[in-house]
């Protein structure tokens, strides 16, 4: 088990630095730089002067050879400290640490609808003998993920906001302005869960073991729930730990949308001006937390599972 | 609507203290009204909140070092300025400064203060604070540029004596006076100029203005209140005293649906940036739109003058003619848009009307392609000794307009055997283009400033020269108008410079931009400043 975590902790490290690194090549390749970036923001004034943004560049250090740059913010940010935004001057650890609760309860409330909704889903339709609404059922998550969200959070504001005007249309304030970002965050959210789940219940429901409580005389509902339901979670919890990262990933465009002030915006205006160091930490940071999630994903499996502790490994995922 | 930019044009009255006369002072209503009936909400009556949504935040509350529009429209309430300028006739009035000297050779500059201003924490207005300010802003960082811009050549102030300020420059700079009424000079107090350009940003700034900032939240709000006791604004304005509204909350909204939505369901008062796609939504529900072109040159088609087949001047000449302004501006921008008739706006002092030479005429295109040896080939593109004549148009996506724009102009000129190809790209390669001078076309170029030095800053070939202008008796002319106080000396200079930049074809003016605002039907009296950003001291809600 020990040496399992140990295992799990080096890969966790790996892809900090790949993730890292990557990120920094990427912001590097693209035309442009942080300084040109700023000047450039506002095109509707006069031409910046040359030598100006010679100057500035220096100041910010965007004019050291790539590979000094690369290792100087890498030794860095192996002390915590990933420096300052270039595009407001405050430090990058506050200014995520400023965004992340709004995402937090966002994605939060997003995965709780999901999960709830998902495996809702997922029972009812492995549940039923009617085979039309089982059909139905099973074809509602693949179509609710082929729902862009932007389109989603669009209607869902213009229906329950701007028409009904049951919700708040924009901002960070309180419980009801949480719930039309959160509910277009669980779509596609609550159906990856419900697909996954819904499969590999009826895979599960096949197996011997079930077959075996069904002839010792085990109620449907107790098979359903108690012998079925637990194996068949381990590649549903998989995905929930992959989730997170979709989230993440997701809040970018709900954040807009909704113009609530979390991780996402700071992330989407960061991109949009090449602030190098801001889009690093938020990089370092979202891998930190999808790293994290599955580690927790990882040591939850022996639980449901003794099975995997045993061999060491885990078949899956 | 009464549209403003098709009234009569505003003229340049660049103040000093010899113009004792406004003698250029036109007719002329250049801020347009309100469509809401303020006529039935009675007499204006103080308090409540406005909420008013922006699509962005600049990532600093110091108004000195924010260019932003969307950002600007909230912290020009925070501080006062010296001097004011008034949208209709241009003309620089007093603010701060109640009467001012200005050296004949533009130098010189001295301010006397009213008495009594204060900032909110308490400090006086006088003429040590003025001069803190000036020293301070060559030194702010990099967002700082206009005001910097400004300031150019600073070379020192003096405290003649307590309200009493000279500011000096190493070189003539006429254009300085018009710039005190801007928001990026607007002053803040000694304790805020001490704090570094960064604190100024993240902290914000204390102003003497008639709305206090109480919180700044970067990318989502900054909130106001009304600075009690605030007695000394500007001449312009009808409300003596405080202003009306007992806070301003400022939110931004990224969509842009989003945003008309909100207008429209109630959710906010007022909305900036607003699209054609919008318009006819919000009119239905009864939301005001007001509008007004942004000052200072206008929205064009600028061309590297260094290239060689555009060194050609009847080439330019045949571009010119062969767009259809008219026809681009009603099919893309919110309506109401007016093509440009000249290289500044309507809305900028001093503009001169050069409709005539802009005007759309695809017989005079061909001609004139023909006269110098263009001929079409097999494929309707001219070619001559075997090159065909071709351009890049290089543009960025930071407007929806923008793409079909290019390509209605694509079509316009493809009809007179020009083929224009389109290349986008991102606005941080920007500065490195003006740089290198890559380019063959660049779609923008507009500098937006209530003041015809604006030409200087673009088309002079002792600055940056973006468009590789060859020198010229344009040089001079800009360089002299940046020298004359006198109105009647500076506007034929001026006159003169304007005529050169389009009758060279140096740069293809295309179309004057313009603020739209929704305004919700019962706030009243928002109105434009000779910027075009807003005024909310007099506004209220009903």
């Amino acid at each position: 088990m020990r040496r399992y975590v140990a295992l799990r902790l080096l890969q966790a490290i790996g892809v900090l630095w790949a993730a890292y690194t990557v990120s920094f090549l990427v912001l590097d390749y693209l035309p442009g730089d942080p300084v040109s970036a700023m000047a450039g923001a506002g095109l509707n004034s006069s031409p910046v002067d040359p030598a100006h943004l010679a100057e500035l560049r220096a100041q910010y250090g965007f004019d050291k050879p790539v590979l000094v740059q690369y290792f100087d913010y890498l030794g860095k940010a192996l002390h915590g400290d990933f420096g300052d935004s270039v595009a407001t001057g405050r430090s990058v650890t506050g200014t995520i640490a400023t965004a992340l609760p709004q995402t937090l309860q966002l994605a939060g409330a997003a995965l709780l609808l999901a999960v709830l909704f998902g495996v809702g889903l997922a029972l009812t339709a492995t549940y039923t003998t009617q085979r039309w609404l089982r059909q139905v059922l099973l074809s509602l998550p693949s179509l609710a993920i082929s729902i862009p969200s932007f389109w989603a959070g669009l209607m869902l504001v213009q229906l329950l906001s701007f028409r009904a005007r049951l919700f708040p249309a924009f901002g960070n304030g309180g419980l009801a302005g949480l719930v039309l970002p959160a509910v277009t965050l669980a779509i596609p959210t609550g159906a990856l869960i419900a697909q996954v789940l819904a499969k590999s219940l009826l895979s599960t429901l096949d197996a011997q073991f079930v077959q075996t409580a069904r002839a010792k005389g085990a109620g449907r509902v107790r098979i359903h729930l108690r012998h079925a339901l637990r194996s068949a979670s381990l590649p549903a919890l998989t995905v929930v730990g992959l989730l997170v990262g979709q989230l993440l990933a997701s809040a970018v465009v709900i954040e807009t949308v909704f113009s609530r002030n979390g991780l996402g915006r700071v992330t989407a205006s960061a991109v949009s001006v090449q602030d190098i160091p801001l889009v690093q930490g938020v990089v370092v940071f979202g891998a930190f937390v999808f790293v994290v999630v599955n580690l927790i994903v990882d040591l939850i499996y022996p639980l449901l599972d003794p099975r995997i502790v045993g061999t060491g490994r885990r078949s899956f995922a | 609507m009464s549209r403003a930019v098709r009234s009569k044009p505003a003229r340049l009255a660049a103040p000093a203290v010899l113009a004792v006369v406004t003698l250029f002072a036109g007719a002329c209503n250049a801020s347009s009204g309100s469509e809401g009936t303020a006529a039935d909400a009675g007499p204006p009556k103080p308090g409540g909140t406005l909420t008013f949504a922006v699509s962005s935040d600049a990532g600093c509350a110091d108004p000195q070092q924010v260019g932003s529009s969307d950002t600007l429209y909230s912290l020009r309430e925070t501080v006062d300025s010296l001097t004011d300028q008034d949208p209709g006739t241009g003309k620089t009035v007093p603010w701060l400064a109640q009467t001012w000297e200005v050296s004949p050779d533009a130098t010189s500059f001295t301010f006397h203060l009213r008495p009594g201003a204060t900032f909110s924490d308490g400090s006086a207005v006088n003429a040590q604070v003025v001069k803190d300010n000036f020293d301070a802003i060559p030194q702010l960082g990099a967002l700082a540029i206009l005001a910097k811009g400004y300031v150019n050549g600073y070379a020192g102030t003096e405290v003649v004596d307590d309200l009493t300020a000279k500011v000096t420059f190493k070189q003539p700079n006429a254009q300085f006076l018009q710039a005190t009424s801007t928001a990026a000079l607007g002053l803040v107090s000694a304790a805020s100029v001490r704090k570094t350009p960064q604190q100024r940003c993240s902290d914000g700034v204390l102003g003497s203005g008639p709305f206090v900032l109480s919180k700044y939240v970067p990318n989502q709000s900054i909130t106001l209140t009304k600075r009690t006791g605030y007695g000394w604004g500007s001449s312009l304005w009808t409300k003596p005293g405080e202003a009306y509204l007992d806070k301003l909350v400022f939110t931004v909204i990224p969509e842009s649906g989003v945003r008309a939505g909100s207008v429209q369901s109630g959710q906010v008062d007022v909305v900036a940036g607003i699209g054609r796609a919008d318009e006819a939504g919000l009119k239905a529900s009864g939301v005001g739109l007001q509008s007004r072109s942004h000052p200072g040159v206008v929205f064009n088609l600028g061309l590297n003058n260094s290239r060689p087949i555009l060194q050609d001047l009847r080439l330019r000449q045949a571009i010119q003619a062969a767009v259809d302004r008219r026809q681009v501006v009603d099919a893309v921008f919110p309506s109401g848009t007016q093509p440009a008739a000249g290289i500044l706006s309507r809305t900028t002092p001093g503009y001169t009307d050069l409709s005539a030479d802009l005007a759309f005429d695809v017989p005079k295109a061909k001609s004139l392609l023909d006269s110098v040896g263009w001929t079409v080939a097999a494929d309707g593109i001219r070619q001559k000794d075997g090159t065909r004549l071709s351009l890049t148009v290089v543009w960025f996506s930071n407007a929806d307009a923008y793409r079909p724009a290019l390509e209605l102009i694509q079509q316009q000129l493809k009809a007179v055997g020009v083929d224009l190809k389109l290349k986008e790209l991102q606005v941080a390669q920007f500065p490195q283009l003006i740089q290198t001078g890559d380019f063959d076309v660049l779609w923008g170029g507009d500098l937006s400033r209530a003041d015809p030095d604006s030409l200087r800053t673009l088309y002079s070939t002792q600055l940056v020269n973006a468009y590789r202008l060859p020198p010229s008796p344009l040089d001079a002319l800009l360089t002299d108008q940046a020298a004359t106080v006198d109105p009647g000396k500076r506007v034929p200079l001026v006159d003169q410079a304007q005529k050169l930049v389009v009758r060279n074809a140096y740069v293809i003016p295309v179309v004057e931009l313009e603020t739209v605002l929704a305004v919700s039907g019962n706030v009243h009296d928002v109105t434009f400043e000779a910027s075009s950003r807003i005024r909310l001291h007099d506004s209220w809600r009903s």
